[in-house]
C-alpha cells in the first residue's frame, strides 16, 4: 500500500480543496476514523512550490508541493491489493428509517466504478418482512461477509479475503467459472457477459481496489471503495447519499460516520437494534441494517423515478396493489 | 470346439460391421457432422463475442451447459459403475453388452467436461486452476475426480480390448483385404498378447481388480459433482441426499441410455443373436428398480422441502408450480411413473417398450436436472429486484441449444466410428462364454455318467 506515485508537477486549486476537505471530515469525525496516510510522505527533492494547508487542529501549515501525495494515482498492484489497509476492520451500517429510493448511491457508484445504467453493485431492494409489515426500501450492497461462501468455492483464489474485512475480486486471476455468483446468498455479483469498449480503456491502470477497467469473462461485485478509504475518504455511496442512510467506518476504532454524524459503532448497533440480514446462514456479513422504524418517507417517495426503474419492481405484490389503486 | 477356428468364425460374422458402410451410415454420418459443424460456429460465435449470446445472465449464470455436464458426467460414472459391477460379479449378461457400456462410459466422460469448459468466461485462463490451485474449492475436487475417472475409464476400457484386437490381430494377418495401417494399430495395441493361460488369467485378474476400483472411483466423483450444488447455501441445492440423488439418478439415466444405444446397434447391425431380448428383459428390470429408488428420492426431496415449507423453500416450490408447472409435472411424475407403468409388468417388458420407457427417463432425468439448475438460480435468497427484466428469467438461445446438439452428435459420432474399428459384440467375451457352457455341459454329462 506504501507505492505512492508521486509525480512532479504543478498544484492547482482543486487539489488543496480535496486535500482541506479530507482533513476536516477527519476533524469533523473527531477521532481519526481513517487515518491520514497523507502523513506517509517521501522526502523528496524540494520543488520550490509551497501550499498552504489546514492541519485537523486547525492551523495553517505550508508544504512543499512535491510532499502531497497524489492519491487517486497511486496504484495498488492486485499483489498489494490482498493485503489490506492494517489495524482495519471496515463496517458498514444502514438505517433503513432513512431511505426513500433516491438512488443516488447507485448512481454515485455506477458513475465510480465506470458500470453502465444496468449494472449495480448497490441495490435498492423493496422488502417485506411479513405480510402485516409495510414493504422497506433496502440498500444492498456486497455484505463482506467474514464466513464468505463466495471466497471458499473459488478455484484460483480470484476472489480474497482481505486482513481488513473487505472480499475484493481480482479480474486479472477469476477465470469466469460464476461459482461465486451462485454461491453467493445475497446475489451481489454480476458478471460481465460481453466484451465493452470500456474495457479497452487502459489510461487508469487495473487495481482490484477500483475494479476499472473491468474484463470481458469475469466477475465485478462492491467493493467498499479501498482506494477511497486509503484516502481517508468515504466510500462513493456512503458520500453520495443525501438523507445519510449510509454509516462507514471501523469497528476496530468502534466508530461509523455518514459524513453528517460520527457514533459509536456498538452504541449505534445496540440502542437502534442493528441486525445483520439473513443471520442464520452464518456468513457474518460486515454490513448492519438499522430497523425500519420512525420512518422519515412514505414509501411511496420511492417511486419519484425514472419509469423504468419503478418497472424493475413490478413483481413485488405491493408494487402491484399500488399500481391498482392507481397510486404510482 | 476348437477355440481357434470359433474365433475365426465370429470374426467372419462380425467383420462385415467393420466394412460395412451402407448409404444409411453414410448419411448419419454426414448428418452428424453437418450438427458438428453448425456448433462449431455457434463455438466460433461464443468465443469470440462472449456469453452474451447464451441466455445466461446475472442472475441465472449457469444454463443448459452445466446440465449436460451433469448429464453425461452421470452418465459416465453410471457407465463405469455398471462395467464394473457387470465384470466384477461375472454376469452372462455382460458378454455381449460389456462393450456398449464401456464405450458409453468413455466417451460421455470425454464430452461431459467440454460442456462445463463452455460455462468458463476465460476459456484463455484456464491454466490458471492449475497455476493457482485452490483445493478448498469443490471445483478443485471435481476436476481432481473427473481426471483420475478419466484415466481409470481409459485404462479399464483398454484392458478390456487388448483379447479382441489380438483376435482382430490373428484374423486380419492372412486377410488382404484389411489395409495395413489397421494390422499394423492392431497389432500395436494388441501388445503381444496371446492368449495362453497364464496372460488370459493374469488380464482378468487385472480387469476385475479394475473394476472395483472403477465402482469406488464412480461413487467418489458422483458425489463431488453433487457437492458443487449441495455444498452452497441456495435453497434448491443445500440438501443432504443430493449425492445419493445424483448417483441414483446417474445410474438410471446410464441404464438407460445403454437400452437405447443396444436398441439401435442391434436394429442396425442385425445382431439380434448376442443382444436378445433377454437383455432388454433384464435391463427393463434394472431400469425399474433403479426408477422406483429415483422417485423415491425425487419425492423424499420436495416432501421434506413442502412439509416444512420454510420460506425460501416455499418460494422455490412456488416456482417450480408456476413458471416450470409443465416440465415439473413431464420430468418428476410423467418421466418416473411412465417408466415405472411400463417396466411393471412383466407382458409390457418387450424390446420396443423398454426402449420407450428408456427414451421417456432420460428426458426425465435431464429436464430434472434443468429444474435443480435453473429455478433455484431465478428464486435466490433476496428477490431478484431491482434489475434489468431480461436478467430474471432464463431461457437458452440457439447457440446453446446448437452446442448441446453437438454434444449429442458428437456422441453417436464417435460411437459409430469406434464401432467401426472393433466390434459392438466383445468377441472375446462370446468365447468365455461359450467355454464356460460347455465345461459345464462336461462336468453334466460327467455326473450323468457316473450315476
Amino acid at each position: 500500500m506504501k507505492k505512492n506515485k508521486t509525480e512532479e508537477g504543478g498544484t492547482d486549486r482543486r487539489k488543496f480543496l480535496k486535500l482541506g476537505l479530507m482533513t476536516s471530515l477527519t476533524a469533523i469525525a473527531g477521532a481519526s476514523i481513517v487515518t491520514n496516510l497523507a502523513a506517509q510522505e517521501e522526502e523528496k527533492e524540494p520543488s520550490g512550490e509551497v501550499i498552504r494547508l489546514l492541519t485537523p487542529e486547525g492551523k495553517i501549515v505550508e508544504v512543499n508541493a512535491s510532499n502531497i501525495n497524489k492519491y487517486p494515482e497511486a496504484l495498488i498492484t492486485p499483489a498489494e491489493s490482498r493485503i489490506g489497509i492494517p489495524d482495519r476492520k471496515f463496517v458498514m451500517v444502514i438505517d433503513l428509517a432513512k431511505c426513500k429510493n433516491a438512488r443516488k448511491c447507485v448512481e454515485e457508484c455506477q458513475k465510480a466504478h465506470k458500470l453502465d445504467d444496468h449494472q449495480e453493485f448497490i441495490k435498492i431492494q423493496l422488502i417485506q418482512n411479513h405480510e402485516e409489515g409495510e414493504p422497506y426500501w433496502f440498500p444492498k450492497p456486497c455484505f463482506h461477509c467474514d464466513e464468505p461462501p463466495c471466497v471458499i468455492v473459488c478455484p484460483t483464489g480470484a476472489t480474497f479475503k482481505r486482513d481488513d474485512g473487505i472480499v475484493l475480486v481480482d479480474n486479472t486471476r477469476c477465470i469466469g467459472c460464476k461459482f461465486c455468483v451462485t454461491s453467493c446468498p445475497y446475489s451481489a455479483r454480476q458478471f460481465n457477459w460481453g466484451h465493452k469498449e470500456k474495457f479497452d480503456d487502459k489510461s487508469q491502470p487495473y487495481s482490484p481496489e477500483t475494479g476499472v477497467p473491468a474484463a470481458e469473462g469475469t466477475v465485478m461485485k462492491c467493493d467498499f471503495c479501498p482506494d477511497l478509504l486509503r484516502q481517508g475518504e468515504l466510500p462513493h455511496c456512503a458520500k453520495a447519499c443525501p438523507m445519510g442512510v449510509i454509516y462507514f467506518g471501523d469497528k476496530n476504532e468502534d466508530i461509523v460516520t455518514n459524513g453528517e454524524e460520527t457514533v459509536r459503532f456498538s452504541q449505534l448497533i445496540n440502542d437502534r437494534g442493528g441486525y445483520r440480514h439473513l443471520e442464520h446462514l452464518g456468513t457474518k456479513p460486515n454490513v448492519y441494517y438499522l430497523p425500519a422504524v420512525n420512518r422519515q418517507f412514505p414509501l411511496e417517495r420511492g417511486f419519484n423515478i425514472d419509469e423504468e426503474i419503478v418497472e424493475r419492481y413490478k413483481d413485488v405484490p405491493y408494487v402491484q396493489e399500488l399500481k391498482k389503486q392507481g397510486k404510482i | 470346439m476348437n477355440i481357434d477356428t470359433r474365433k475365426r468364425e465370429l470374426v467372419k460374422e462380425l467383420s462385415p460391421m467393420l466394412e460395412k458402410s451402407s448409404l444409411l451410415s453414410k448419411i448419419w454420418i454426414i448428418s452428424l457432422i453437418s450438427i458438428i459443424l453448425v456448433g462449431l460456429y455457434a463455438f466460433i460465435l461464443q468465443l469470440s463475442n462472449g456469453h452474451e449470446v447464451t441466455g445466461m445472465r446475472d442472475n441465472v449464470v449457469w444454463g443448459i451447459y452445466i446440465v449436460n455436464f451433469i448429464f453425461f458426467v452421470c452418465l459416465s460414472y453410471s457407465g463405469a459403475f455398471i462395467a464394473g459391477v457387470l465384470h466384477f460379479f461375472e454376469t452372462p449378461l455382460k458378454n455381449s453388452i460389456a462393450r456398449i457400456v464401456e464405450i458409453t462410459t468413455v466417451l460421455s466422460l470425454i464430452i461431459g467436461p467440454v460442456f462445463i469448459l463452455l460455462c468458463i468466461g476465460r476459456l484463455d485462463r484456464l491454466y490458471y486452476l492449475f497455476l493457482y490451485p485452490r483445493i478448498q474449492s469443490p471445483i478443485s475436487w471435481d476436476i481432481i475426480a473427473i481426471l483420475t475417472d478419466l484415466i481409470g475409464c481409459f485404462v479399464y476400457l483398454y484392458l478390456t480390448f487388448i483379447p479382441d484386437l489380438a483376435i482382430l490381430r490373428d484374423a486380419s494377418k492372412e486377410n488382404a483385404e484389411v489395409p495395413k495401417w489397421r494390422k499394423k494399430m492392431y497389432k500395436f495395441l494388441a501388445i503381444g498378447y496371446q492368449d495362453t493361460p497364464t496372460q488370459h488369467e493374469r488380464l482378468h485378474k487385472i480387469i476385475r481388480i479394475m473394476s472395483v476400483m472403477i465402482i469406488a472411483m464412480a461413487i467418489v466423483a458422483y458425489s463431488v459433482l453433487a457437492w458443487i450444488f449441495s455444498l452452497t447455501v441456495q435453497p434448491g441445492w443445500n440438501s443432504s441426499i443430493f449425492a445419493p440423488y445424483f448417483i441414483i439418478s446417474g445410474l438410471y439415466s446410464g441404464i438407460a441410455v445403454i437400452i437405447i444405444a443396444m436398441y439401435i446397434i442391434r436394429k442396425f447391425y442385425k445382431l439380434e443373436k448376442y443382444i436378445t431380448k433377454i437383455h432388454f428383459f433384464a435391463g427393463g428390470v434394472i431400469l425399474l428398480i433403479f426408477s422406483l429408488l429415483y422417485g423415491y428420492f425425487t419425492f423424499s426431496e420436495y416432501f421434506s422441502r413442502w412439509f416444512s415449507h420454510k420460506k425460501h423453500d416455499v418460494d422455490l416450490l412456488n416456482t417450480l408450480f408456476s413458471r416450470y408447472f409443465w416440465q415439473f409435472i413431464f420430468a418428476n411424475y410423467f418421466g418416473i411413473l411412465m417408466p415405472i407403468a411400463i417396466l411393471f409388468f412383466k407382458k409390457l417388458r418387450t424390446v420396443k417398450l423398454v426402449t420407450i420407457a428408456a427414451i421417456i427417463s432420460v428426458l426425465g432425468i435431464w429436464l430434472n436436472k434443468y429444474l435443480i439448475v435453473v429455478p433455484t438460480l431465478e428464486t435466490p435468497y433476496l428477490p431478484i429486484q431491482d434489475t434489468r427484466a431480461e436478467f430474471v428469467h432464463y431461457s437458452a438461445t440457439w447457440v446453446e441449444y446448437s452446442l448441446s446438439l453437438t454434444g449429442i452428435a458428437a456422441f453417436c459420432l464417435f460411437f459409430t466410428l469406434i464401432l467401426k474399428f472393433v466390434p459392438a459384440i466383445p468377441m472375446s467375451g462370446i468365447i468365455d462364454l461359450e467355454k464356460r457352457k460347455q465345461l459345464k455341459r462336461k462336468k453334466d454329462n460327467q455326473l450323468a455318467t457316473e450315476l
